[in-house]
């Protein structure tokens, strides 16, 4: 059996709420909110970005996984914000973990399914059988345009997932991804914000790839919307998971769990990851849980997983997502989230 | 800082490697040639517990030109729990929240950039737990 | 060992001095020394400063100063130990003549600190860059943590720190050399602007360009009245602050007093006054204790009361100190002897004190890791 055997989470203590955000920008914060279905959005700390956000999230994973860090031969981090555009993240992650020298490691991005697709080349690494642990990561620190209607969505956090054999908390049952080019949302190098295609980014884009994605892993296993406990789909906004997850036949209750958009913000490549890992805090040996991540570009990875009976063994040595997102957060007003986020124009 | 020196305090820095005296068992953070306690010069090497307590603490109002952005911010001097103190800034919490005896655990954070396009440098910062 | 003696001081006025560089002050201070003792040579000098390399991008300055003194080929160097830098030079100079190297030396620190450096980066080389710069922390705030333990520890008010500043800008009023000529009120100390909880811009010494001079010399060329160096003592401690075991203990200070006290054959009990290290206001609490003119612990209580001010039982720091008088880092430790020779020869003016016959010099570098103090006796 291959499969998740620790994983962990990190989210930044810091908030903006989306009325400040939309009072900024002259627009209603009602109709903004009805129409994002979002209240509030995570925002990393002045020190903080997908590096130290990984560490965190990892070490998490390591406490659940309780194995010897030097036993993990791969880690893989995806995200849309690398602190470089030239030097990669996971060296520093490794460092800071205790996992140097002797693994290998690599950057990811796909826009917003770069999380998945660490998890995807870990999990793969271990079924290749040339790791015996191999550690997949999803952080950000995401960037939306100030005005733009992604400034109210993109967030900061990250989780972690370490795959291996032994001490399996869920199985990978199968794996599925779904591929074309399609330009609905893009960040050229050197621009600071990321540009999108409007409503263009919905159906020929979110919802053709997590359908695409979510029908075939479902028919090449044989498997009904009701066969699962849990589903989770990438959340850009409140509304598109929930519609995506219904066309498929899935339930409102088998989303909620992992459904932590409100407060928690489009978390990029974080955000199904960080879903996913809030889904385990509740899951249930025997649950069987279909996750489906969408990247711009565009993608979306599909897996589905069984939880085992260790999940109850685990689950109480780290910190878990509801308890991240509402432990006494931080509120900015724009002025400091503005300052934060380096939208002020500094002096060297 | 240079690269070749930001490199070299990795271990410290990042996962706060020190050594202990084989004499007297004193631990040295960062580690050390001499044992400032016994003079003895062996050690073998250790890592320091990631949590502790305030021993003292303050608000840096006025900072030096790479940490501007950051004030006001909180620095203590947190003795940690095998004995060995440190100083480094208390974040995610707001000045009047420290307290002399207060407990914190130590947490991988960013310190500053190297301006514009030098390196980003990274170390060991601290939480209220 | 040689007596030495000190037969001139100089020094300019400390403050902003946007109309003149790094080595005008210098040579300025120096032929003022040189006037005051009647010389027209000297054999070797010593110029204490802390960074000029960063203040204003000079390194080299003993044969830079030399050279504009019009002193070359005489041999120079510059002494550096953060902002104890002029007490250090002092020491040397006294070594140079006690061994019998020289006969007549000039002694001085200087620094230019105004000329649009980052002066909080410049100050904090004096810490450990590594483990303790590198994480954010500052002079000020160094102070501040040994500021918090000591009130906690030993029940120290913030009303106690501001009567440090209080006196030392009274006796500042009194300086026409000093920075600051202004007296403060305890409320204007405490309601000032927060540098470094819990200490405020007015329990801080200020950014400064000035320098000082002195000349020394063996009986060769004693001229009375003047003033024997009996006493000279240094130290120093673990350079990181959370690394000594006592936070509110400057052991450096403490045991560079007891060498002079031990060269001297005195104790502080003989001491009639003293120029202290005050570049924070706590800074001067903990040194009156370890220099043992007050029980440890109890200097907040023994300042309060005035047993330091001008007519107390101890005058401490009666040119203003660096509060008031300014703290051009490297030129501190020089000043600070400009005022005890001038108040033992009687020439102190409105300041002037009565009835004294040794006083004591404290310069300290970082947050202590350095200390160099000397006792000073008249010789008529």
């Amino acid at each position: 059996m291959i499969g998740i055997v620790g994983y962990g989470s990190y989210i930044p203590r810091y908030r903006i709420r989306a009325d400040d955000i939309a009072r900024q920008w002259g627009r209603d914060p009602e109709t903004v909110k009805r129409g994002l279905l979002l209240k509030e959005k995570t925002v990393p700390g002045l020190d903080e970005d997908t590096i130290t956000i990984s560490v965190a999230a990892a070490k998490n994973a390591l406490r659940r996984a309780e194995i010897e860090p030097g036993e993990i031969g791969a880690l893989y981090i995806g995200s849309e914000s690398h602190p470089y555009a030239v030097k990669p993240s996971g060296t520093v992650v490794a460092e800071a973990l205790g996992i140097t020298p002797e693994v290998h490691i690599a950057d990811f991005e796909f826009a917003c399914k770069a999380g998945t697709e660490a998890m995807y080349v870990a999990y793969a690494q271990v079924r290749a059988e040339l790791v015996k642990y191999a550690m997949g990561i999803g952080a950000d620190t995401s960037q939306g345009a100030p005005g733009d209607a992604l400034e109210f969505s993109a967030s900061a956090g990250g989780s972690a997932f370490i795959f291996g054999k032994e001490k399996v908390i869920a199985a990978v049952i199968d794996t599925y991804s779904y591929t074309t080019d399609t330009a609905d949302f893009w960040r050229r190098e050197g621009a600071f914000y990321p540009l999108h295609g409007g409503r263009f980014t919905g159906a020929p884009a979110y919802f053709k790839h997590i359908l695409g994605a979510g029908r075939a892993i479902l028919k090449k296993n044989n498997l009904k919307p009701e066969d699962f406990t849990y589903a989770v789909f990438h959340m850009p906004n409140g509304k598109f998971p929930m519609s995506a997850g219904k066309r498929l036949g899935f339930k409102r209750e088998q989303m909620e769990p992992g459904w932590i958009v409100p407060l928690m913000g489009n978390t990029y490549s974080a955000s199904s990851p960080t879903a996913f890992s809030a889904t385990l805090d509740i899951a249930k040996p025997g649950d069987l849980i279909l996750l489906v991540s969408f990247g711009s570009g565009a993608g979306s990875d599909a897996f589905i997983f069984k939880v085992t009976e260790r999940i109850n063994e685990v689950r109480e040595k780290a910190e878990k997502v509801k308890d991240m997102l509402t432990r006494s957060p931080i509120y900015l007003d724009y002025g400091r989230y503005a300052k934060f986020r380096g939208k002020i124009i500094m002096n060297e | 800082m240079p690269t070749p020196g930001y490199t070299r305090e990795i271990p410290q820095r990042y996962r706060l490697e020190a050594n202990k005296c084989k004499n007297c068992g004193k631990i040295s953070f960062p580690p050390r040639l001499v044992c400032p306690y016994c003079g003895a010069r062996n050690f073998e090497p250790t890592k320091l517990s990631d949590t502790g307590k305030i021993v003292t603490f303050t608000t840096i109002r006025v900072a030096p030109g790479r940490y501007a952005a950051y004030v006001p911010y909180s620095i203590a001097i947190i003795e940690l729990n095998d004995g060995v103190k440190i100083t480094t800034q208390v974040v995610d919490c707001k000045p009047e929240d420290l307290e002399i005896g207060k407990a914190v655990r130590i947490i991988f954070r960013k310190m500053y950039p190297e301006g514009k396009t030098g390196i980003i440098c990274y170390g060991y910062k601290a939480v209220l737990i | 060992m040689r007596d030495v003696y000190i037969i001139g001081v100089g020094m300019t006025k400390f403050g902003e001095l946007w109309d003149k560089s790094l080595r005008d002050i210098f040579v300025e201070s120096a032929l003022s020394a040189m006037d005051d003792a009647g010389v027209d040579h000297i054999e070797s000098m010593f110029v204490g400063s802390m960074t000029p390399g960063l203040f204003v991008g000079q390194e080299h300055i003993g044969a830079l100063m030399a050279d504009y003194l019009g002193a070359a080929p005489v041999p120079a160097v510059r002494v550096e130990s953060a902002c104890c830098s002029g007490g250090m030079a002092l020491r040397l100079g006294f070594f140079e003549i006690a061994s019998g190297n020289s006969d007549i030396v000039l002694v001085g620190g200087v620094e230019k600190m105004t000329d649009s450096a980052d002066v909080t980066a410049a100050l904090a080389t004096a810490a450990d860059q590594e483990y303790e710069v590198y994480h954010g922390i500052t002079f000020p705030g160094l102070y501040a943590l040994i500021a918090r333990a000591h009130m906690a520890r030993y029940g120290t008010t913030r009303e106690q720190l501001a009567s440090v500043s209080v006196k030392n800008h009274h006796n500042g009023s009194l300086n026409p050399r000093a920075q600051f000529q202004n007296e403060v009120t305890k409320e204007q100390v405490i309601n000032a602007t927060l540098i470094a909880d819990p200490l405020t811009i007015l329990d801080s010494s200020p950014v400064s360009d000035g320098a000082a001079c002195a000349i020394l010399v063996s009986e060769k060329y004693l001229k009375k009245p003047a003033v024997k160096i009996i006493g000279s003592g240094a130290a120093t401690d673990r350079i990181a602050l959370h690394q000594r075991d006592d936070i509110t203990e400057l052991r450096a200070v403490k045991v560079s007093a007891e060498r002079a006290y031990r060269m001297a054959g005195i104790g502080p009990e003989n001491i009639d006054f003293a120029e202290v290290h005050d570049c924070f206001s706590i800074a001067e609490l903990c040194i009156i204790e370890e220099l043992g003119f007050v029980e440890k612990g109890k200097s907040g209580p023994f300042i309060e009361s005035g047993n330091t001010m001008l007519e107390g039982k101890i005058p401490v720091n009666t040119s203003g100190g660096l509060k008031a008088k300014g703290h051009p880092v490297g030129a501190t430790g020089i000043a600070q002897v400009v005022e005890v020779v001038e108040q033992l020869k009687g020439t102190a003016g409105k300041r002037q004190l009565k009835n004294i016959h040794i006083g004591l010099t404290h310069n300290m570098g970082g947050s202590g890791a350095s200390s160099v103090v000397h006792i000073l006796k008249l010789v008529e």
